[in-house]
């Protein structure tokens, strides 16, 4: 196993050649912190880490931060997930400290949906930083133990540091660069857009062995369950970034309404076993929207049950 | 240039509406290309207003005048003999000769009759569109000529985002996805290569984030 | 063909609709006009190509903007038909004088005869 950087508990799991698992949960539109760690206790033995999403798609919730803060505090491992559209660079490394302060370990660099799409579309936005340079601005503050400004930062944070990648969107051709940008820039683990056309995918681990770079990064990849063909086509025609085939749209529409979530389910466990054979595949991150209560049915029959204890 | 728009005349017709003596002044310069605010624009204005004036049966005296710049001190003094026949002057210069006019004629309210929108081109006739934020500090050399800070939504400057679907923004289909043009480009000059360059975190101090700014020039300031 | 047609109608030659401009439109209302019609020839057949196009969308412009002054964007019209088809002038005639008539005289007009009183 090669040597971990920081007290994550992911890190540990994917440094010793495991194969990890992480879920995500969307925090409420209210200050009722249950509704997170509800979510959170009915899946806290199937994963490894649990994400904790940013004002996803630029709608107003309660912040990442605070919710992670609450599965720390009941002995979860969270993922704090940090879009640079809210905040600027004081804000940012403010916010890392915070997270940093409740010994919160892992953290997932991303832009951010633009405001157009949320709750507040009259609304400023900040991008002081891009993913990539939140990515370099964590590793610095962890590994040189400074601010951006110089200054030294008492108690480093002691953060694993995470981004994105969607092998799905345009242009195709600089996906695998940017990858390899987002390793250069720093990043320890990736975990994908959700996947459906799982062609597209192994052609895009493929190019990214050639270079080597699926040793120089932990690749998680990312899994999503159709409740219903409706939420199928919903997902390929209105979200940006999103390929879903026909086949897999049709495969859902073929079956009756009442059968539709046994199907999504099935289509979704059938994605991780195919992918465990992917080489360069390091673990999954199963995204049930609205659903989360059937992550430990997906982690168990695609065969990932029981979760490797870490000490 | 600068683009502008002018305003709904319901808006205008608000801002005037209560002054008897209006001079309308106009610009000749990037206000006249992108059809705001030119001498044309202020002729279909005035008569536009003396009409609506008239239908309300006020008495209304409204004149005009297209000076060749309002945002130099030289153009501005033009006017300086007519302007206090008037109680309002009614600009459809950008927000800087708005300014700048009511900098010099300082007893005199002054309106502005264009919202000023952005730095930008002329596609074509009647299409113009953004292509600078005045960032005081030029990547496009590193960028194959085309700007992530005026053209991404997200001004990111190591794009794209997920988002970028078939070439536009996933904000609206009808912008091009920046990144996906300076791709384009960087493939048409031989060099794809310099994309996975990582660009470092910009300083935004030069930009409107850093306060108002001003440029100086010793050797020729008097 | 010697037809006749209404005779308020005050006629101005131009060798194309395309010279028309926004202003023209707007001071022949100032000057208290009920009503302005362009005539052009057939879209497609414009001899200046897009003349009469572009004539178009000046006159719904000054819709527009008439509409919004309180005049009545129905005041100015614009019309298609070819040079040849003198029966067809006439019914754009009568047409534009029918919808004038109904609307009534112009508030500029009157508001100009109030003052000129």
């Amino acid at each position: 196993m090669t040597e971990t950087k920081t007290p994550s508990k992911l890190e540990k799991i994917l440094r010793s050649g495991h194969l990890a698992v992480t879920s995500e949960c969307g925090p409420p539109r209210g200050s009722d912190p249950e509704a997170v760690t509800k979510k959170a206790q009915m899946i806290k033995n199937h994963v490894d880490a649990i994400n904790i999403t940013d004002n996803q798609t630029s709608v107003t919730r309660l912040c990442s931060l605070a919710a992670c803060i609450h599965l720390k505090l009941m002995g979860l491992e969270p993922v704090l997930q940090m879009v640079t559209r809210d905040r600027n660079r004081t804000a940012i490394q403010s916010d890392i400290l915070g997270a940093a302060s409740f010994d919160i370990n892992n953290i997932l660099c991303l832009s951010g949906d633009h405001q157009a799409f949320g709750d507040n579309p009259q609304g400023q936005n900040v991008f002081d930083l891009d993913s990539m340079q939140l990515i370099q601005t964590v590793r610095y503050m962890r590994d040189e133990g400074k601010f951006l400004g110089g200054d030294e930062i008492s108690r480093p944070p002691r953060l694993f540091v995470g981004a994105a990648a969607n092998p799905f969107a345009d242009p195709f051709e600089i996906r695998v660069p940017r990858l390899a940008k987002k390793i250069a820039a720093g990043v320890e683990f990736i975990q994908t857009q959700c996947i459906y056309n799982i062609e597209k995918f192994e052609l895009w681990m493929k190019l990214a062995r050639d270079r080597g770079l699926h040793e120089k990064v932990f690749i998680l990849a990312g899994v999503t369950p159709f409740k219903s063909a409706g939420m199928a086509k919903y997902m390929k025609n209105r979200v940006p970034g999103m390929d879903v085939p026909d086949e897999v749209v049709k495969r859902m529409s073929g079956v009756s309404k009442d059968k539709q979530p046994e199907e999504g389910l099935k289509i979704c466990v059938e994605t991780i076993q195919r992918l465990k054979e992917c080489e360069g595949v390091k673990g999954f991150h199963v995204m049930a929207i609205e659903w989360e209560e059937k992550v430990p049915e997906i982690v168990e029959k695609s065969g990932l049950y029981p979760r490797p204890k870490m000490e | 240039m600068i683009v502008a728009k002018q305003k709904d005349i319901e808006e205008i017709i608000e801002e005037v509406k209560d002054y008897s003596k209006i001079l309308i002044a106009g610009c000749n310069e990037c206000v006249t290309v992108c059809e705001a605010g030119g001498k044309k624009e202020v002729a279909v204005l005035a008569s536009a207003l003396r009409m609506y004036f008239m239908n309300q049966g006020k008495d209304v005296k409204i004149d005009e005048v297209t000076l060749e710049r309002q945002c130099d001190h030289e153009y501005l003094e033009e006017i300086r003999k007519m302007i206090d026949q008037y109680d309002v002057v009614l600009s459809l210069a950008c927000g800087v000769g708005v300014q700048f006019l009511a900098e010099t004629y300082i007893s005199t309210p002054v309106v502005p009759g264009v919202d000023t929108c952005f730095l930008g081109v002329t596609e074509e006739r009647g299409v113009w569109s953004e292509r600078c934020q005045a960032c005081g500090q030029c990547i496009l050399a590193r960028t194959a000529g085309i700007c992530p800070v005026s053209r991404c939504a997200k001004r990111l400057l190591n794009g794209p985002c997920g988002g970028s679907t078939k070439g536009k923004c996933e904000i609206n289909k009808d912008l091009d996805c920046a990144w996906q043009l300076i791709i384009d480009r960087l493939k048409e000059l031989g060099r794809l290569d310099d994309y996975e360059q990582l660009t470092p975190i910009k300083d935004w101090s030069t930009e409107r984030a850093g306060g108002p700014r001003k440029v100086i020039r010793e050797d020729v300031t008097q | 063909m010697r037809l006749s047609y209404p005779t308020n109608i005050r006629i101005i030659c131009l060798p194309c609709t395309g010279k028309v401009d926004l202003i023209h439109i707007m001071r022949a209302f100032e000057k208290g006009a009920d009503g302005v019609y362009v005539a052009g020839c057939v879209e497609g057949t414009c001899q200046f190509n897009t003349g009469n196009i572009r004539a178009r969308k000046r006159v719904e412009q000054a819709q527009k903007i008439l509409e919004k002054i309180g005049i009545g964007g129905e005041r100015v019209q614009m019309y298609n038909l070819s040079s040849s088809e003198a029966p067809r002038f006439v019914e754009i005639a009568e047409e534009m004088t029918d919808r004038i008539m109904a609307l009534g005289p112009s508030p500029i007009k009157l508001a100009r005869k109030k003052k000129a009183a």
